[in-house]
């Protein structure tokens, strides 16, 4: 069974801790919810002499000592397991508070409802970039994660590099995650934010380093002119309909309100999330947005036949 | 008996009578009885009918969150189903949440306080009469304010916990968090009043005798939880005051772009929260240390460390506010220290839980049905227990907060901690309050069906947390390996749903049909089982004097102490509505306290507080002039003085107070 935010399993040094707490403090509890039971049952149900009712009726009703033990040992034991409980909690709180040497590489995210804006810090302005919804990390480097909202609280959260961090308006949260092992790691908003917070979904795709060289290489590089006649009809429709809320670089298109679509066939998903991008499911989305995914920014825009599929090659062509 | 009688208005020596003389009886019942008719319902202010609506109107409300809930398991049984639209979704697992927590689960436990505590401490009303009335009205009408949003055409939609700035004007523009935030307001006054009342009662209209050392352990809880309310209310009418402000009238206080904190929120909300979750669950836990031992046949084991440790629960729960706001970015150090205090919360209900178990292991248990609530109850508090003590360690919490492990938690809590008790204290109580029996044998099947679809909704929504599923989604794609836990889920759903519908089966049936019960048909401990089923209005025909915590159970626990309660022959207090006045600590008789008269002035107030709200709603600054003026017009008729306090100036029975 394939479950991609099952935290149990962790690939970083954020989370690996927390897995180990988690387990522990799982078998703590099944062991205190076992042992309960067992007493409560015995209790229940251990031999003794039945309450018999007597001449008028009544059953008896009696007062044995020595119940205050249970009471004693029971709470004497309770209190050490949560006084290592609570120290070892401490421990893995320090942990996972810093990576193990500093971040080489910075992300700022943007929370917008429902999706994630990425940008790629750089100390050369020229090598700043910004794309969507996919977060491209390079394995065994720590990655500084500085997070920022456009509207409500949202929180960021990859189950499997790192806990959750809130996004919150007017506050600067940061976190980091690291991924030992490449993949897709899925990321999901874990902060109630309206409507559409169910689809508000990321992927974080951890590469060797070369390979997210090579990616951070590509996303850099600007869009050519189209090569076409149907993709100069696409950017044609999409100069007119998309383009005042979403941006294309090396075009006129710089619209913010929504994803940035420089390279947005270079990514898996497309609706933070919701559907696999292809060919199909682009058509759909921007036909009938609202359909998919009621509430978002996104409007169904019923393009005629021809611009659909114009407009959807076009895309596809930004590789 | 050696009376010294001072013969002035001030002064009076309370008559000692018989409780069986019926001349007693009837002049008792003239005085406290409310006449029947639509007159005497709006106006009546005894305690048991209050008692019973509040009871009857909670769980009118728990039916209600109930469809809520079974809409949101039928949208969730599979991926990708359509049952709801995302907002109506939402919308439904806002008044869930508003409805069980604030709707529900503490005004069922006002209604079982409201009903049994004069009965438990031996008096004849709570000290506060109309303020009883005005808090039940009150409480009514916040519901319904509520609820008409959904006339309205617009529910609130942001959760119960309305984080701003969601539930801000800018991405909330609807009227649904304006019915929210003022019918919350509203709320407040009716818990703090009630709350007060609780308070005052205790300290002081108990019979002579019911010292702070013998007091029925609900009688604690429901004490803590009062304090506790009255600390935490004010946090949470202000915020709602604070929020409303920022959208009608243009304040800043959460708004981050006009110098205020949208953190500032959490904080007012979880100060209040969480607190105001150990008031829905403390009263509850007392009826279970008062019930389990009238069916283990024992007194209950430790009492004064069961009272500590409710007291010390509610004390820390003032301290673990933050461990709702784990994630939120707060420095290490505090968070440890949130934490620490998380953990520390546990103890105090281990000592409860060993405490249960240990009553039932000395004692010898008769096996009927509220018994099965009682003892399942341990079961389901340990479950929610370790559930919560996972969520204390902070960075595990990192990972489980916002997912369904929660929910699970605050479902084993809520449900384990105040359904089951609750509905055991009912199957307990009924009796008392009908004076017929709740049929067994469909309890039975009553309780089965709710503990197996208790366990089979709820703890496979430990599962899906663990397996990453966020709370507050409308739907889920599949892929993540959800799917069956939540049908699951959704089975157990309704098959709890059939054991609430087996559970309002049997009392409609036993009202009617039910076996004669007698007065103290479980042979129970404590004073309401002294009195006939159901109580006549005065309770007692002369004020019982207390000498132990198990009045009824004297003549079987012979170290009770040398003294034994009289409840036969007392002060008949007959001279208008009275009732006895006592010291705080040791109950020594002190007062004679005069009780208002049935009064229109509660409800009046309550229907004057609303149409305040709504003129808020509405931006109305007539209606707002008005029932201003209203309101004060009407205390000025509450308040106006009738009556002056009698000082009793002899001890009423030859009992040792020690």
């Amino acid at each position: 069974m394939d479950t991609p935010l099952d935290y149990l399993y962790s690939f970083g040094p954020a989370a690996d801790p927390l897995v180990k707490l988690g387990w522990g403090l799982i078998t703590i509890s099944l062991l205190v919810t076992a042992i309960i039971a067992i007493l409560l049952l015995v209790a229940i149900f251990s031999r003794r002499q039945k309450a018999r009712p007597d001449a008028e009726g009544h059953l008896p009703i009696t007062r044995d000592s020595g119940g205050m033990m249970l009471i004693y040992i029971g709470v004497g034991i309770s209190t050490v397991v949560l006084f290592a409980s609570a120290v070892w909690t401490i421990f893995t709180l320090a942990a996972v508070a810093s990576p193990a040497r500093a971040p080489t590489l910075t992300i700022d995210i943007t929370a917008h409802q429902w999706w994630w804006e990425v940008r790629y810090q750089n100390d050369k302005p020229a090598l700043i970039f910004t794309t969507a919804n996919e977060i491209h990390i390079p394995t065994g480097e720590p990655v500084r994660i500085n997070l920022a909202t456009v509207d409500v609280i949202h929180s960021f959260w990859v189950p499997q590099l790192a806990g959750k961090m809130d996004v919150i308006p007017g506050q600067h949260n940061s976190t980091w995650i690291q991924a030992d092992k490449a993949g897709d790691y899925f990321g999901q908003c874990a902060e109630y934010c309206g409507v559409q917070h169910a689809h508000m979904a990321f992927h974080v795709i951890a590469q060797t380093p070369d390979e997210f060289a090579s990616w951070n290489r590509q996303q850099l590089a600007a869009v050519g002119a189209p090569q076409s006649e149907t993709l100069q009809q696409g950017q044609n429709v999409f100069m007119t309909r998309c383009s005042v809320c979403h941006a294309v670089r090396g075009t006129i298109a710089g619209g913010n309100l929504g994803p940035d679509l420089t390279h947005v066939a270079s990514r898996g998903t497309i609706a933070a999330g919701l559907l696999v991008n292809n060919t199909d499911n682009a058509a759909a989305w921007i036909d009938d947005a609202q359909a998919l995914k009621p509430g978002s920014s996104m409007p169904s825009l019923h393009l005629s036949p021809q611009e659909l599929t114009d407009v959807v090659a076009y895309l596809g062509s930004l590789k | 008996m050696e009376l010294d009688v001072t013969d002035t208005d001030f002064y009076r020596t309370p008559i000692i009578s018989q409780a069986s003389d019926p001349e007693n009886a009837a002049r008792l019942q003239r005085l406290w009885e409310t006449p029947p008719g639509l007159r005497g319902q709006l106006t009546t202010v005894d305690h048991k009918t209050i008692g019973i609506r509040y009871l009857v109107t909670a769980f009118a409300f728990l039916l209600l969150g109930g469809l809520e809930a079974l809409m949101m398991r039928l949208q969730l049984a599979h991926a990708n189903q359509h049952v709801l639209t995302p907002e109506q979704y939402n919308q439904m697992f806002t008044m869930h949440g508003i409805t069980m927590i604030f709707l529900y689960a503490l005004p069922v436990l006002s209604g079982f306080s409201n009903y049994l505590w004069p009965l438990l401490l031996g008096s004849r009303d709570m000290a506060f009469p109309r303020l009883n009335a005005l808090s039940y009205w009150v409480f009514l009408f916040s519901g319904l304010f509520i609820y008409a949003s959904f006339l309205a055409g617009d529910g609130p939609n942001s959760g119960w916990f309305n984080y701003v700035p969601y539930s801000s004007l800018s991405y909330n523009p609807g009227q649904g968090i304006d019915f929210y935030a003022l019918g919350m307001i509203l709320l407040g006054i009716s818990t703090t009043v009630g709350s007060i009342n609780f308070v005052v009662t205790l300290f002081r209209s108990r019979a002579p005798g019911m010292s702070l050392n013998r007091l029925p352990i609900l009688v604690w809880g429901t004490l803590t939880a009062s304090v506790g309310n009255l600390l935490a209310v004010p946090a949470v009418s202000l915020a709602f005051l604070m929020l409303w402000m920022d959208r009608r009238v243009g304040t800043h206080f959460f708004d981050d772009g006009g110098g205020g904190n949208p953190l500032l929120w959490q904080h007012l909300f979880w100060m209040f929260g969480h607190p105001w979750v150990y008031a829905i669950v403390l009263p509850a836990m007392g009826i279970i240390s008062d019930g389990l031992p009238t069916f283990c046949r024992r007194p209950l084991v430790g009492y004064t460390p069961v009272a500590l440790s409710t007291v010390a629960t509610m004390f820390i729960g003032f301290g673990v506010w933050v461990h709702h706001m784990f994630a939120t970015g707060l420095p290490p150090m505090s968070l440890s220290f949130f934490s620490a205090a998380s953990f520390v919360i546990v103890i105090p209900s281990a000592v409860a839980v060993f405490a249960w178990i240990a009553t039932i292991w000395m004692g010898r248990p008769v096996f009927k049905v509220p018994f099965l609530f009682f003892a399942s109850f341990v079961l389901l508090f340990v479950i929610g227990g370790v559930s919560g003590f996972m969520t204390a360690a902070v960075p595990l919490d990192w990972q489980l907060t916002d997912t369904y492990f929660v929910v699970a938690h605050l479902h084993y809590v809520l449900l384990g901690i105040n359904v089951f008790p609750v509905i055991g204290g009912i199957y307990f109580w009924f009796p008392k309050i009908t004076g017929r029996l709740m049929d067994e044998r469909l309890g039975r099947w009553n309780f089965w069906t709710m503990f197996i679809g208790f366990n089979l909704a709820f703890f496979p929504m430990h599962i899906s947390g663990l397996l990453g599923m966020p709370r507050r989604i409308y739907t889920y794609s599949n892929g993540y390996g959800w799917d069956t836990l939540n049908f699951v889920t959704t089975i157990g759903a309704f098959l709890f749903a059939i054991g609430v519908l087996l559970f309002v089966a049997n009392v409609a049936l036993s009202l009617r049909r039910g076996e004669k019960s007698g007065p103290n048909p479980w042979d129970a401990s404590t004073l309401e089982w002294a009195v006939a089923s159901p109580p006549p209005p005065y309770n007692f025909a002369v004020i019982p004097t207390v000498a132990s915590r198990h009045p009824l159970w004297e003549s079987h626990l012979s170290e009770e102490g040398s003294d034994s309660s009289v409840l036969d022959r007392g002060p008949l207090l007959a001279q208008g509505r009275e009732t006895m006045g006592v010291t705080v600590l040791d109950g020594e008789p002190d007062v004679i306290l005069k009780m208002p008269p049935d009064s229109f002035a509660p409800l009046v107030m309550a229907v004057l507080l609303t149409a305040l709200c709504y003129s808020a709603l509405i931006h109305s600054g007539w209606l707002c002039a008005l029932s201003t003026v209203g309101i004060l017009g009407c205390l000025l008729i509450w308040l106006w003085p009738t009556a002056l306090v009698q000082s009793v100036k002899c001890q009423t029975m030859d009992v040792h107070y020690d």
